[in-house]
């Protein structure tokens, strides 16, 4: 494959645009979702990069200049959410944080769980003023990535995956009160960050793959998407994390959504083909592996995803959720000269 | 190899579907037709293996894996405790899960592995320092660890060197997501093996039992 005649270089935000109106930009557009990687930019630890909003808006503005991709996310991670209902986040040294102890036990539970206020979680204020820090630095120039945990998805954390899909299928009537409360939460959390800056809010739903539930269930998931998507005053990206979605396609164009976030567990081939002109793909390297592949390993797996999922734009290359904070700044580095060295377009491809 | 035959489908669909009282008709008709152990070798297992390989081909969610899992262990657990022991004499077991609040993956491993008979120690959420000792204390010789992050598969690590460093020869059968997403890890960690479901990790039990590892 080798560069033909370049378009003229866009801006970040122009290059994703384009590239979600079907069209080629000047080259693929790269998301990097680094999260905790800019606590290692700063030299701190990741429990107090995520102490200070001007911490998080600085590190992501190194990342931004450091691998030369199309977007900032200034998220933490997805136990904040649940620390708004009152949750317990635990801080580790070499991940990401997590969720603690199911905050929902009982039925009881459930019957007296009320909406957060946003303006009383400190840890969501901060990301709200992440943005708005980042908005005045971006501009208009890249888009910021927003990021809520849908209502169907967040119960995993409030109660444990096992009680949950019990629930699920034993007591519609506690779900569906679980989910009136969390989607009023989610549609407020995401418009906060849309008001603050927030370009796209990346929706992330694992529980709507065919991977994790099924029939009466997912469409449940699905309808709850919809609902929740058409309350939220901007564009959307539906991730599903690293469970499959090409049996859902169709069911994830009809949320509205501009972009599904896809992993190694779909067919990219496949995948392109059901979604070409309708929907953006983001994806796929296998963040998981990745920490230990060498620059030519990185340089052969882009090349191969671009051949596949680059052609007519509706592309953006990106990891499969969340970069390990294993993942060295070699591979990414590797992995920024790689989409830069062959994702220019038009794209010509060699036989080799 | 699976035993497909007929009470083996209608009990799947009965699971998938998540019907109990359907699932419990057919495992008593079974059950009183046989032994406990022939229906666990025959019926019980074969339904777990084929949802769980429904679950690797993408035909089975998550969900009717877990509900499946249980309902089959809520089965075997009415049965009569005297003849649900159908392996006794294998070495003694533990499960355990690295740090994590996901629990998922070592329930439905337990629930399966209490269907088919087997009796373990389950030492729930440890970190590699409580696991270690706890191994010791019991004198485990398979411990099965269930990981969600690829932080927590990486301190897999730790307990083995923790092992080594005690003298203590216990396998370490793994699973999870990272282990699922690459597959050189399970190695990498100093695993003995890698089971990606339910039935890969009695597999691997029995590989390990064997003094094989795979």
């Amino acid at each position: 494959m080798i560069a033909g005649n370049e378009k003229s270089a866009m801006t970040s935000m122009e290059r994703v645009l384009t590239t979600l109106g079907h069209q080629e930009p000047d080259r693929v557009p790269l998301s990097l979702l680094l999260t905790i990687h800019g606590a290692r930019e700063l030299g701190l630890s990741i429990k107090e990069y995520f102490s200070k909003a001007e911490y998080v808006a600085e590190g992501q503005l190194r990342m931004l200049k450091k691998y030369r991709h199309d977007c900032v996310n200034p998220f933490c991670a997805a136990a904040m959410a649940v620390k708004a209902f009152g949750g317990e986040v635990i801080w580790y040294e070499a991940g990401p944080p997590n969720s603690g102890e199911p905050i929902i036990k009982t039925e009881k539970d459930i019957l007296s769980l009320q909406v957060p206020e946003l303006s009383d979680t400190p840890c969501l204020v901060r990301m709200l003023e992440s943005i708005l820090m980042l908005k005045e630095k971006v501009r208009d120039e890249v888009p910021i990535m927003g990021i809520v945990v849908s209502p169907f998805s967040l119960p995993v954390m409030q109660m444990g995956f096992s009680a949950y899909i019990e629930l699920m299928h034993e007591r519609p009537e506690l779900f569906n009160r679980l989910m009136e409360v969390n989607q009023e939460f989610c549609v407020a959390w995401a418009n906060a960050q849309i008001r603050a800056g927030a370009t796209v809010v990346c929706y992330f739903d694992a529980l709507l793959s065919p991977t994790i539930t099924a029939g009466v269930h997912r469409e449940t998931g699905f309808r709850i998407a919809r609902n929740t998507l058409a309350r939220i005053n901007g564009p959307s990206a539906i991730h599903m994390a690293t469970a499959a979605t090409l049996p859902v396609i169709e069911d994830v164009i009809a949320t509205g959504t501009s972009i599904i976030g896809v992993s190694i567990m779909d067919d990219l081939a496949e995948l392109k083909a059901s979604c070409q002109g309708r929907l953006t793909i983001l994806g796929n390297l296998n963040g998981v592996e990745m920490r230990r592949w060498t620059p030519e390993q990185v340089e052969k797996t882009v090349k191969e995803i671009i051949a596949v999922a680059a052609p007519g734009g509706g592309f953006i290359l990106a990891d499969n959720g969340e970069i390990p904070w294993q993942v060295g700044e070699e591979v990414l580095t590797a992995v920024s000269d790689a989409v830069h060295k062959w994702g220019r377009y038009p794209l010509v491809f060699h036989n080799e | 190899m699976i035993s497909e035959n007929k009470e083996v489908l209608e009990l799947v669909d009965q699971l998938v579907r998540v019907d109990r009282l359907g699932a419990e008709k057919i495992f008593n008709a079974v059950r009183e037709q046989t032994s406990m152990s022939r229906t666990v070798d025959h019926l019980i297992l074969p339904a777990l293996e084929i949802i769980g390989r429904g679950w690797e081909e993408g035909t089975v969610a998550l969900a009717q894996v877990y509900m499946s899992s249980r309902i089959c262990e809520e089965l075997m657990a009415h049965a009569p405790p005297s003849s649900s022991l159908k392996h006794p004499d294998h070495p003694p077991m533990a499960i355990a899960v690295l740090e994590d609040y996901h629990l998922l993956g070592k329930i439905i491993i337990s629930s399966c592995l209490r269907a088919g008979g087997y009796v373990f120690h389950d030492y729930g959420r440890v970190t590699p320092h409580e696991l270690a000792k706890k191994v010791r204390d019991d004198s485990i010789e398979i411990v099965l660890i269930s990981t969600l992050m690829l932080r927590s598969a990486l301190q897999v690590k730790e307990v083995k060197r923790l092992l080594v460093e005690a003298g203590s020869s216990t396998r370490i059968v793994v699973g999870g997501a990272p282990f699922r997403f690459d597959p050189l890890l399970w190695k990498e960690v100093g695993a003995d093996a890698m089971g990606a479901n339910a039935v890969e990790a009695i597999a691997a039990i029995t590989s390990c039992v064997k003094g094989n590892t795979k």
